[in-house]
């Protein structure tokens, strides 16, 4: 799985922050940054901390709360969304540096509620229990199969391995993917 | 037109959706964390101790209440109320009281305007310390003899005869580690104060009565100030049974103290670290048996390590103790457990709640015996397994009236092949010298009911509306395990309305008070049969409504799919909703239920405390790498009683799921703390949890078939949150099964748990030891 962010992200998001917290420190780094994001097909203005994640800016600040926060460390992939139509874990990524539109769970169903065949094949096979990691499983399954990595059931384990499901989900997960796939290739 | 024989979309027995299907794949479910907070909400971070015992001495806030956007700090000394959350006992503080007892205790909590700030100026309170020798093993600490409370014990029969008469003593020692739950939901709470003095809180809580007690204690204020609130779970596991008290009492005592919204969300890492976990146990025992293997005497200490205070510990290790018989006939035995005091995090409530340890000894024991008498480990099994109408009273006096081993066991041989799968095995093994299979089966008994009576009650709240909806309230909670739909089909049902007219409301201690958790497999049984009786209670009036506009006797009334019926005249059921209104007949009922026959003599730790057994069997097959130690599970087939299920699908992935995080809690997820005390796992990254590539390749899991409950339990269902996890025990000992395989026979394979490639190493060059010639 990829991720749009460099490897120091979490430290400067974290530990040095978090560590050399001062007063001073804080002030500086809190003016906030213009920046643009184009979600789910809108675009959004946005005034925010140029600390802030891709995973905080969609849920704190533009209120899409269908990606989870399982972690906040880069290891779970319950934040994982779609920036320029790839599989990014959104908790990893600074929101200053996403480019490309970005697609969330909230942004799959049509304008007529149709649910994405991904959406569907889920609900068919009962692929979540809590629902937790389920909008970050949908969005890596999706990712999985445009990047053509749902060709064999070992295929789809190996490439959906990112993303944890404590409640153990996961053969119907793989037989959800492999019912949306020939007909997310269709659509 | 009679009463058709149309059925009622999602009714019992039907693998109806999971009611937040759509919310969950559209994201419109929400969660606490996606709660839209009202305006002004301040977050939370807490102040965790560095140390694992130590004296505080002193707290300063003054550096952080000077950072921007901090409202306040509280400590244990602000505490206006009780300082004490405990679940059983007395004296589990919420916030350090002078001394921590365990590294990452909280200590005190920041309020600000900013998650951000909150944690920063959380590293500006300036605690000092004079630190403690702490106690961090099971060993030492029943070298000291320090409980959390007082040693169980539970004996039966003649120790001195059974040894007498046995043809074999074996001595051993087992140990199997603790589990971090890792629901993917943290912790997390938002309390948020009302008028005069009242608080309501949101909590991701599986026992929101807790939840309002502990923060009533807190502020000191009454149970019916506190409102707490839950509608579902990001997964639970038993880690949110008394664990969330806290985070929910630490964010009302905030939001008491700034008069203002607060939400607590912590932190993965900080949630690893503050959080309690299942208890690791070590497993001693002295057994004797006759030729055959037949146990005749089992002396069985259990030590758990309970952490710093005792939570959960008297109820996880009597479960534990009524578990290791397991499926076994035990004449003469003699069980201890000890609540070993350590300063760790206060272990808890964790799926199987004591009872897969128990069960893990139990079958180390078995292990040992079939190998040391070179004997087929189910040979040895049927040797001791519960008899019906004979040998058939556990160590605690209960008689297995339902006894299904045989039957789950045959099934299981059918449906796999046991003999065939055996020889696959073997003749692998024979020509393989460095990756080895094993192969073994694993039968599982599992008492149903919380082992304390009084916990055994439930109650419901349902509302049928004007226009024949109906809206259902019970105590239970949901946290991805179906239980919101199984109720709802028990309502739909007993009505004899479609599921889409059923809605339900969050749980709420305002609407059912003083509810049991949501735990011990449970839920659907208590809050299935409350709801049933509420939804009773309306249908009567309803049918006397209807047997006065039909002239008839009410019972001459028939409620079936979606209408109500006197012979060939009928109404819709909206239709006699309104009618009922009309007449001032109220469409409102509290349920209530207890479960009849459980009673426990806590005394002499004898009664019956399970209404049922639940029965399952399940073989697995693994490879081991014998010079790397990796191990990989290749197939897995289980077998599973859920009595008559209310919903096969739901019933499904319980079974598939459990089995799955019970296979992390052997192989994979291992805790690991340093010499200092310090929990050094605290992230998916270094604690590793099962992921899409752990799930054996080959898994089948089935329902038991034609195996109502004959006991009266909600449609004759049977629980099953829990019970499926044992069945992973089967991977342990296949796992074991493979390392015998490089030793002489009758040698046995020194494996704990869990069986990291480490171990798995070590046991596989221990067990090439023993071959003569090395
Ligand atoms: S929340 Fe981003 S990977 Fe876990
Ligand atoms: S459905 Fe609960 S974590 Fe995946």
């Amino acid at each position: 799985m990829t991720t749009a962010s460099s490897a120091a992200a979490p430290l400067v998001a974290g530990t040095l922050i978090a560590e050399q917290a001062s007063a001073q420190i804080a002030t500086r780094t809190h003016q906030p940054v213009d920046l643009k994001l184009e979600v789910n097909g809108r675009r959004h203005r946005l005034a925010i901390d140029v600390r802030t994640s891709l995973l905080d800016a969609l849920r704190e600040h533009l209120a899409f709360t269908g990606t989870k926060k399982g972690c906040d460390l880069g290891q779970c992939g319950a934040c994982t969304v779609l920036v320029g139509g790839r599989r990014v874990l959104s908790c990893l990524t600074l929101a200053v540096a996403t480019r490309g539109p970005v697609t969330t769970i909230e942004g799959l169903t049509g304008s007529d509620d149709r649910l994405h065949p991904m959406q569907q094949a889920f609900i068919d096979h009962d692929a979540f229990q809590c629902g937790y990691c389920t909008p970050g499983q949908i969005m890596s399954a999706i990712g999985c199969v445009t990047e053509g990595h749902a060709e064999s059931d070992a295929d789809i384990r190996e490439y959906m391995s990112g993303n944890l499901c404590r409640c153990a989900a996961y053969p119907n997960i793989v037989d959800a993917i492999k019912q949306a796939k020939p007909q997310m290739q269709e659509g | 037109m009679t009463a058709p024989l149309a059925r009622i979309d999602g009714g019992v027995n039907t693998s109806v959706r999971h009611d937040s299907a759509r919310g969950h794949l559209t994201g419109q479910a929400l969660y606490v964390d996606d709660v839209p907070a009202p305006a002004g909400t301040l977050d939370a971070a807490l102040v965790l101790s560095p140390h694992a015992h130590a004296r505080i001495v002193s707290i300063d806030s003054s550096r952080a209440l000077a950072y921007p956007g901090v409202v306040a700090v509280v400590t244990a000394d602000d505490i206006p109320g009780k300082n004490d959350i405990a679940p059983i006992r007395t004296d589990e503080p919420a916030l350090a009281q002078g001394v921590v007892l365990h590294e990452g205790q909280a200590v005190a909590a920041v309020a600000a305007t900013s998650v951000a700030a909150a944690r920063a100026a959380a590293k500006l309170v300036d605690v000092a310390y004079e630190p403690l020798p702490p106690v961090l093993s099971v060993e030492e600490a029943l070298a000291r003899e320090d409980y959390v409370c007082p040693p169980i014990a539970i004996t039966r029969g003649d120790l001195d005869a059974g040894f007498a008469a046995s043809a074999h003593r074996l001595t051993g020692e087992v140990s199997c580690g603790g589990q971090e739950h890792f629901y993917l939901e943290g912790q997390v709470a938002i309390a948020t104060p009302g008028d005069s003095g009242d608080m309501h809180v949101l909590s991701s809580t599986q026992h929101p009565t807790e939840v309002q007690r502990g923060v009533a204690h807190l502020l000191g204020v009454p149970f019916a100030a506190v409102t707490s609130e839950v509608r579902r779970m990001g997964g639970a596991f038993g880690g949110k049974e008394s664990q969330a008290t806290s985070f929910a009492g630490i964010a009302a005592l905030l939001a008491w103290k700034t008069k203002k919204p607060v939400k607590l969300r912590l932190p993965r890492d900080d949630d690893m670290r503050v959080t309690g976990k299942r208890h690791p146990f070590l497993i001693r025992w002295d057994v004797g048996c006759d030729p055959e293997g037949k146990i005749l005497a089992l002396d069985m200490i259990l030590a758990s390590e309970s952490g710093h205070v005792a939570d959960q510990t008297p109820a996880v290790l009597t479960r534990a103790l009524c578990h290791a018989d397991n499926c076994y006939w035990l004449p003469n035995v003699r069980l201890r457990g000890y609540p070993c005091r350590t300063n760790t995090v206060s272990n808890t409530a964790f799926r199987g709640f004591g009872g897969p340890q128990g069960m893990f000894g139990i079958e180390a024991v078995v292990d040992m015996i079939a190998r040391t008498l070179k004997i087929p480990t189910d040979m040895v099994r049927a040797k001791n397994y519960y008899g019906v109408g004979q040998n058939d009273v556990t160590p605690y006096l209960m008689r297995v009236e339902d006894n299904l081993i045989d039957r789950v066991m045959e099934e299981l041989d059918r449906a796999a092949d046991l003999k065939a799968w055996r020889a696959a095995v073997d003749a692998f093994n024979a020509k393989s010298p460095v990756l080895k299979k094993g192969l073994a089966t694993m039968p599982v008994k599992f008492g149903i009911s919380f082992n304390k009576p009084t916990l055994n009650q439930a109650g419901a709240l349902v509302h049928v509306y004007t226009d024949g909806s109906v809206l259902l309230s019970h105590g239970g909670t949901e946290m991805g395990q179906g239980l919101f739909i199984k109720v709802a089909q028990v309502v739909a049902e007993t009505f004899q309305v479609d599921i889409g007219h059923v809605r339900l409301a969050a749980t709420s201690t305002g609407k059912v008070p003083n509810t049991s958790p949501t735990a011990a497999s449970s839920g659907s049984d208590l809050n299935g049969m409350a709801a049933r009786d509420a939804a009773l209670q309306i249908k009567a009036r309803m049918g006397e409504v209807a047997a006065e506009h039909f002239g008839v006797e009410p019972s001459d009334i028939v409620f079936k799919a979606n209408r109500v019926y006197a012979g060939n005249r009928s109404l819709s059921f909206a239709e006699l909703a309104h009618m009922s209104w009309d007449k001032r007949v109220s469409l409102s009922a509290a349920g209530f239920y207890k479960t009849p026959k459980i009673h426990w003599d806590f005394a002499t730790n004898t009664g019956r405390p399970f209404f049922y057994f639940t029965y399952g069997a399940a073989a697995a097959e693994v490879a081991i790498d014998t010079l790397t130690g990796e191990t990989r599970v290749l197939r897995a087939e289980l077998i599973e009683d859920c009595g008559r299920s209310l919903n096969p699908a739901i019933d499904l992935g319980q079974i598939e799921g459990a089995f799955v995080q019970g296979m992390g809690w052997l192989t994979c997820e291992e805790l690991v703390w340093d010499e200092k005390g310090r929990l050094r796992t605290v992230g998916p990254s270094t604690y590793k949890i099962p992921g899409s590539r752990d799930v054996p390749p080959v898994f089948r899991a089935r329902i038991l078939e034609d195996a109502p409950n004959r006991e009266d339990t909600i449609f004759h269902s049977k629980a099953v949150g829990e019970p499926p996890l044992m069945l992973a025990i089967s991977v342990w000992l296949a796992i074991r099964d493979a390392v015998a395989s490089l030793g002489p026979k009758g040698a046995v394979p020194q494996l704990d748990a869990p069986a990291t490639p480490e171990r798995v190493l070590m046991a596989c060059e221990a067990m090439r030891a023993e071959e003569p010639g090395r």
